[in-house]
């Protein structure tokens, strides 16, 4: 594992990505303690510019802009990886069964896969988290739902390429069941691939749950970046701060991610890299 | 031109290539002087690492990374230095004075464009020759590889002519500006027996009528004894020993020549061993199976392949059975369907009193420890997330013997297979391809099978450590009296290990018996052209006769 975080160290901008990322993390779970009021409370007079009384203003109904967005990034960040974790397991499961086995099981586990990705995925989730009802379990089933084929489909071509290395032939040689094989065996060796896509996956559920709440599809009693901006863009011109700000939250978040995703995968699959 | 053989055409004078410092050795190719002389084959053998192809390479001023580049000495074509020419000569140089070409035809030839284009754009670079000249250029040069009906050839695309036809195809890419020079990297390796013997007869018949200098790269002696004027070996980067054919082979003054030499299997079959029991240990009858090409749509015309048709064979107690044969023959079939990794269409196979061939489900897993594999690919047949001791243990663990007996029987065999019993904490990656394929047979033994199949465990290893591998593989033979199906292309490996042979080819077996008799009084016409086409073979057969007269 040394070698791992050796590879990952080399990679400067990886590192970046990896402390921007850590530090949201850790303004998201010390919320409650650097703004204890409700993000909701209003605390001044509205529409107050940034760097005066507040650090970052407040928005049309006298919020402060800094305590939003620090308490949303809670909401964010959790539906990322709630929701991206919901499709890992679902994708895998559909995918590896898909690519182990292979023959009908495969074709129609992929057909299954394919009616998902043939709807575009932002109306899609448009659609269920409307007919649900806009709740944060429901968004992040939403943002699951659209997400996972794309999880399934690389987990079948990893399955289905390590399935046919003479390593797996020899398990079966040996007498193990299909279930040990795969979990002792080929999980393991696909699991490099998996983080790698599951890592950028969260940062492209932030951006549709920021997607969702822009367009008021979100839960209205929990704050989230989305929200903010939501709320903010119909003074976007009198008051750019109370978009820009969660907006740059979300940029700063979705880049260090991406970052982290890229060195993840240049250490875990260190013969990629170009000599 | 002065008299033949006396003039290099080539020189390589102190030729050192570096290797990027993370590399495990600090040169590809370490002070290197060879001269290459009109109308002359050159042999460079080494094995795998030994900087051959780097050097050969470096000729042309191709390098496999921006990080191996060339630090010292010279390359003279004709007296002008190639290391120091700019890009815009070497591009001039390459394809018209000097040549190559390659392993791989299916990799070096452009997919999308016909064999004739790409002929012609050979051309095209270099010369400005009208069009239906170039044509008429292209279609004299796949004659003169010998390529039936050079027409169709010229209009075809690589994957729809055979490796050895598209090999020839090369050559007569490579030949179509006669250069002086040509360059061949290990050109028959991928080639089965009988086509390399072929493509190896045509090489030597364009060197001698062109007067040809020819640079053979190879890691096998008996191509070198079929082509080679003189000898070049190679180790680590370092040329260790030079000279006219004759005297490397028969009296090389390099022990590590001499190793090399010595791990080349005779072709003699070995004595016949005597202390064979007689009753069967695996009994297999009327064996098929038949591959469907083409997709579901195509149902009613479906190709259909015979990988396996109508195989009927006994092994003894403690015998040793080898299926030879060339790729495509469905021997690797036959095995997987033996150790019901695929399953028969047809057939019975048994192992003692079992009927192995039956069993389905939950009975199978428990029968499958009765056989065992070890594979070709030591890179590809070990869980390279896995410890090597768990890898052995694993398998008597699924069976149901207790971890830490499993684990402590796997450093046994680890032992028995010679590695340190420290190899089991360590990972796959860590071992040399030879030492992988001691993993694995180690893992194969820890299920104490009655039949242990091999497919061509070997193949993929260098002469020397192949070497090592059979001898540890008839050394564990004797101890636990195994009974060994041995898979092999190759039949000096066949002749050495094998009491009984079968030759297969289109998934039949042509002929089967022991293996004395099958080598020395063949029956079947393909037994024979098989025999015939191994290469060095009058070299073996010289080097036996010395060997029994002594």
């Amino acid at each position: 594992m040394s070698g791992f975080a050796r590879r990952f160290a080399r990679n400067r901008p990886a590192v970046a990505g990896l402390i921007v990322l850590a530090a949201i993390v850790a303004i998201a779970l010390a919320a409650p303690a650097l703004y204890p009021q409700s993000p909701f409370a209003l605390v001044g007079k509205p529409f107050q510019p940034p760097f005066a009384e507040f650090l970052f203003g407040t928005d049309q109904l006298g919020r402060d802009v800094t305590a939003e967005v620090v308490h949303g990034a809670r909401t964010t960040l959790l539906i990322g990886l709630l929701a991206t974790a919901v499709a890992v397991v679902f994708g895998m499961i559909v995918g590896g069964i898909a690519g182990y086995f292979g023959g009908r099981v495969d074709a129609l586990l992929m057909r299954f896969t394919e009616i998902f990705q043939t709807i575009p995925f932002f109306l899609f989730a448009i659609l269920l988290v409307a007919v649900l009802t806009p709740s944060v379990r429901n968004v992040t089933l939403a943002i699951a739902l659209v997400s996972w084929p794309a999880m399934a489909r690389l987990a079948r071509g990893e399955f289905l390429a390590t399935r046919n290395r003479e390593f797996i032939l020899a398990c079966e040689s040996m007498g193990m069941t299909h279930a040990r094989i795969i979990v002792a065996h080929i999980v393991p060796n696909t699991l490099s691939a998996i983080i790698v896509t599951a890592s950028l996956m969260v940062a492209s559920a932030i951006l549709i749950e920021s997607g969702l709440s822009f367009l008021g599809l979100s839960d209205p009693n929990v704050i989230s970046w989305g929200y903010i901006i939501g709320e903010g863009r119909t003074a976007l011109r009198t008051a750019w701060w109370v978009c820009t700000i969660p907006g740059i939250a979300i940029l700063l978040t979705v880049m260090a991610i991406n970052l982290v995703g890229e060195g993840l995968n240049d250490a875990l699959n260190p013969r990629l890299r170009s000599v | 031109m002065s008299a033949a053989g006396s003039e290099p055409v080539l020189v390589i004078d102190r030729l050192c290539v570096d290797l990027p410092p993370w590399a495990e050795r600090p040169r590809a190719v370490d002070d290197v002087s060879l001269e290459l002389r009109q109308d002359e084959i050159l042999c460079v053998v080494g094995e795998s690492g030994s900087g051959k192809s780097v050097m050969a390479r470096a000729i042309l001023g191709l390098f496999p990374s921006r990080h191996v580049k060339p630090s010292g000495g010279r390359v003279l074509y004709r007296g002008e230095d190639l290391l120091t020419a700019p890009p815009a000569r070497l591009r001039e140089l390459r394809g018209s004075r000097i040549a190559m070409i390659f392993q791989e035809p299916m990799t070096a030839l452009n997919p999308v464009l016909t064999l004739g284009r790409q002929i012609e754009e050979a051309i095209e670079i270099h010369r400005a020759t009208p069009r239906a000249q170039r044509r008429r250029r292209v279609l004299d040069m796949l004659a003169a590889v010998h390529l039936p009906d050079p027409a169709r050839i010229f209009d075809a695309y690589p994957h729809q002519v055979s490796g050895g036809q598209r090999q020839r195809a090369m050559i007569a890419m490579a030949l179509t500006l006669e250069p002086d020079v040509l360059i061949a990297d290990e050109p028959t390796t991928a080639l089965d027996v009988t086509t390399q013997a072929q493509i190896l007869a045509l090489i030597r018949e364009i060197q001698a009528a062109r007067r040809m200098a020819v640079l053979f790269i190879t890691h096998d002696f008996g191509v070198v004894a079929e082509i080679a004027d003189r000898i070049t070996v190679m180790q680590r980067g370092r040329l260790v020993e030079q000279g006219d054919r004759a005297i490397v082979l028969q009296s090389p003054s390099n022990s590590y020549t001499e190793t090399l030499l010595a791990a080349v299997p005779d072709l003699v079959p070995r004595r016949p061993r005597e202390n064979l029991s007689g009753d069967i240990a695996m009994r297999v009858r009327g064996l098929h199976k038949t591959f469907r090409g083409g997709g579901i749509l195509s149902a009613g015309n479906a190709r259909l392949v015979h990988a396996v048709n109508d195989v009927t064979f006994d092994i003894g107690r403690g015998e040793t059975l080898g299926i030879v044969g060339e790729s495509g023959s469905g021997k690797s079939t036959l095995a997987r369907c033996i150790a019901r990794l695929v399953q028969p269409d047809a057939g019975e196979i048994r192992i003692g009193e079992l009927d192995f061939g039956r069993l389905a489900h939950g009975a199978l897993r428990r029968a499958r420890k009765r056989v065992q594999m070890v594979f070709q690919d030591p890179y590809g047949s070990l869980d390279p997330r896995r410890t090597v001791g768990s890898l052995i243990a694993e398998g008597p663990i699924v069976h149901g013997v207790a971890a830490s007996a499993a684990w402590e029987r796997a450093l046994q065999l680890l032992e028995l297979v010679g590695l340190d019993s420290r190899a089991g904490e360590r990972y796959p990656h860590e071992f040399s391809g030879g030492q992988r394929q001691r993993i694995g047979l180690a893992r194969a033994l820890a299920l104490e099978p009655q039949v242990l199949i091999a497919d061509e465990p070997v193949s993929a290893l260098d002469v020397s450590v192949q070497a090592q591998v059979l001898r540890l593989l008839a050394d564990i033979r004797e101890r636990l009296h195994l009974t060994v199906l041995f898979i092999t292309h190759d039949l000096r490996v066949a002749a050495q290990v094998c009491d009984s042979t079968a030759v297969m080819r289109h998934g039949e077996i042509v002929e089967y018996g022991p293996t004395a008799q099958l080598f020395t009084a063949p029956r079947h016409a393909y037994t024979r052209e098989l025999l015939a086409a191994v290469p060095g073979r009058a070299w073996s057969e010289q080097r036996a006769s010395a060997r029994s007269t002594a």
